[in-house]
């Protein structure tokens, strides 16, 4: 007779057992040969060459585009998601409320997030802000004479990207929404009775109580923000241009892979994308302790 | 709850109540414009998209937009790429959610040795930048002969979605453990156990882990990039993307006209089941 702690070892395995197969063969598999890779010169076509650092060495040292492409990110990164999530926050406080027809402000927020990674919003957005698109036709129907050019800039170019991040703020909206309706309704009344103004309502009552929902949203739109890919590469046609403006990391790295076939090189990128995207994790997870505020659970 | 209250006040209170309708509906204008014009410029003439760019009206409607769109490009219409977007999407959207929910229910409901190491590495996955296995996996379905296939974009689908895979052990958690018992104490053995009791209870987490398999299937740009080089396999994403390359022919209408057409299903899917989305995205963080 098999004990059932036998019996349910057994078919704990056999449950998760897709997982386990997946797993060694998609993730743990791929992410030796990618670590493998990153310290050999490999062209898809010949066998790899053992080179050691020297990808590593090229990529600190002698590639500007690299750096570029980093700080682009980054640029990307800080201006896109706090921006983001302050619009979200603002319309989840908006739309915090018992109205009429609140559903279908929710919902009609919320749309522009569901379809934006589509390729179709991106040609869209890159037709928006073009130099006869629709953004200029109304800055000249408001008088503004002067076209802005906004692929020609480099920081013009970026900024479009931004805006279209922002544009989609809808989940975190939700997450926010949802979080306000867990604040109990009595803290604001009991404020009320001792006359708080509506600014010291919101920072003495909901940033804090919101806090570990913020910190939430911030971690996972870093994360996203970080891997962004589509829209800059369809905006600006695979190149990043003007002037790498719109060179993303992500985009750096494919056309490293896929247009020069540098596999090596682009290996030791990706793992310096791990090793930032770790390290912004953990930094904001040891910060977290300053500033959110956990209540502490009684009931 | 504070409601009924806010009901009276409002009433009393009319200009806040327009100035909110005003403020809200001002933002909500600017949050769908682009869409509006999308789907406007989709109806104009080609020559004229950008002279008109800010009316949102067009001078007549060219309804052969949609049929010049249609006709596709590179010698295949865009009911193939309809049809390649919906056998991608289809199976791989079945096979992420049968898989996850088997994997989801050994992670929630059984006792195993190294259950705890498991969950850890499924949850790493989550947080894993796709872009450090892009290469390595292009390299493994490029030695085995996956190329010019959808088997690259589909068959990893098979093995559990990280996410999915959270969002359903999170549900079953809130199921009572005491309904598993009863139903072993009738006989039932792990698998009727999860087929009979647990499954029709999980339909919302199912449901949600669909919708979104779906929308990142059929918006997925990057794979059909990197494995799919026939026009004839292209998806509606990839196909779009043709389109824009291709644009010396500045068929502006045409493009628009696709551009909608694409949209048209990931805005129907919103609407049918808006409900599951937005309960989905405000418990699990996704999208």
């Amino acid at each position: 007779m098999k004990s059932r702690a036998f019996k349910d070892n057994l078919s704990g395995y056999a449950f998760i057992s897709p997982f386990i197969i997946g797993f060694t063969a998609f993730t743990v598999v791929p992410m030796l040969i990618s670590l493998y890779l990153s310290f050999t010169n490999y062209d898809l076509f010949t066998t790899p060459k053992w080179i050691g650092l020297a990808n590593y060495k090229e990529m600190f040292f002698g590639d500007e585009k690299f750096w570029k492409s980093l700080s682009v990110t980054f640029y990307y990164v800080l201006a896109g998601v706090p921006l983001r999530l302050m619009f979200a926050l603002f319309v989840a406080m908006l739309l915090n409320q018992s109205r009429k027809g609140i559903g279908i402000y929710r919902v009609l927020f919320y749309l522009p997030s569901i379809i934006g990674g589509s390729v179709a919003v991106a040609i869209m957005w890159r037709n928006i802000f073009g130099n006869d698109g629709v953004i200029n036709a109304l800055l000249f129907f408001m008088g503004i004479d002067k076209k802005i050019l906004w692929y020609q800039d480099p920081t013009s170019a970026l900024w479009t990207l931004i805006l279209l991040a922002v544009w989609q703020f809808g989940s975190s909206m939700l997450i926010f929404l949802a979080g306000l309706k867990n604040i109990p309704p009595t803290f604001y009344e009991a404020a009320s009775v001792d006359g708080a103004s509506a600014a010291h309502k919101f920072f003495k009552i909901t940033l804090p109580l919101l806090s570990p929902i913020i910190f939430f949203n911030l971690v996972m739109q870093t994360i996203s923000a970080f891997m962004t890919f589509t829209p800059a590469y369809i905006i600006s046609k695979g190149e990043g241009g003007p002037l790498d403006g719109t060179l993303l990391y992500p985009l750096y790295l494919f056309q490293k892979a896929f247009n020069f076939f540098q596999m090596g090189y682009a290996s030791a990128m990706a793992w310096v994308m791990l090793i930032i995207v770790g390290l912004t994790t953990l930094i904001l997870f040891k910060t977290s302790s300053l500033w959110v505020y956990y209540e502490s659970k009684e009931d | 709850m504070i409601e009924p209250n806010i009901e009276k006040k409002s009433k009393r209170l009319k200009p806040k109540k327009f100035l909110f309708h005003i403020v809200t509906s001002a933002i909500a204008l600017i949050m769908l414009y682009p869409v509006i014009w999308l789907i406007v410029s989709s109806f104009k003439e080609s020559s004229s998209i950008f002279v008109t760019a800010h009316s949102l009206i067009p001078e007549k409607f060219i309804w052969t937009n949609y049929a010049d769109g249609w006709k596709g490009i590179a010698g295949q219409s865009f009911g193939t790429f309809i049809k390649n977007s919906l056998i991608i999407v289809g199976l791989s959207t079945i096979g992420a959610v049968v898989s996850s929910s088997l994997i989801a229910y050994g992670f929630a409901r059984i006792q195993f040795k190294g259950k705890s190491f498991w969950f850890a590495c499924m949850m790493v996955t989550m947080m894993l930048p796709h872009e450090v296995l892009m290469i390595p996996q292009y390299i493994i379905f490029a030695k085995i002969g996956w190329i010019n296939s959808f088997k690259p974009i589909i068959v990893p689908q098979f093995f559990g979605h990280a996410f999915f895979i959270f969002l359903i052990v999170q549900f079953i958690r809130t199921i009572p453990v005491e309904l598993d018992e009863a139903a072993r104490i009738d006989g039932c053995g792990r698998f009727s156990i999860f087929f009979r009791i647990i499954l029709p209870l999980i339909t919302p987490a199912l449901a949600t882990s669909a919708i979104f398999s779906f929308y990142w299937k059929w918006e997925d740009l990057i794979n059909p990039v990197l494995y799919l080089n026939k026009a004839e396999l292209y998806p509606v994403s990839l196909a779009l993307k043709l389109f824009l390359d291709t644009e010396s022919a500045s068929n502006w209408g045409a493009m628009f006209a696709m551009s909608v057409v694409s949209l048209v299903p990931v805005i129907l899917v919103f609407f049918l089941f808006q409900k599951y989305i937005v309960e989905g995205i405000s418990t699990s963080g996704l999208k």
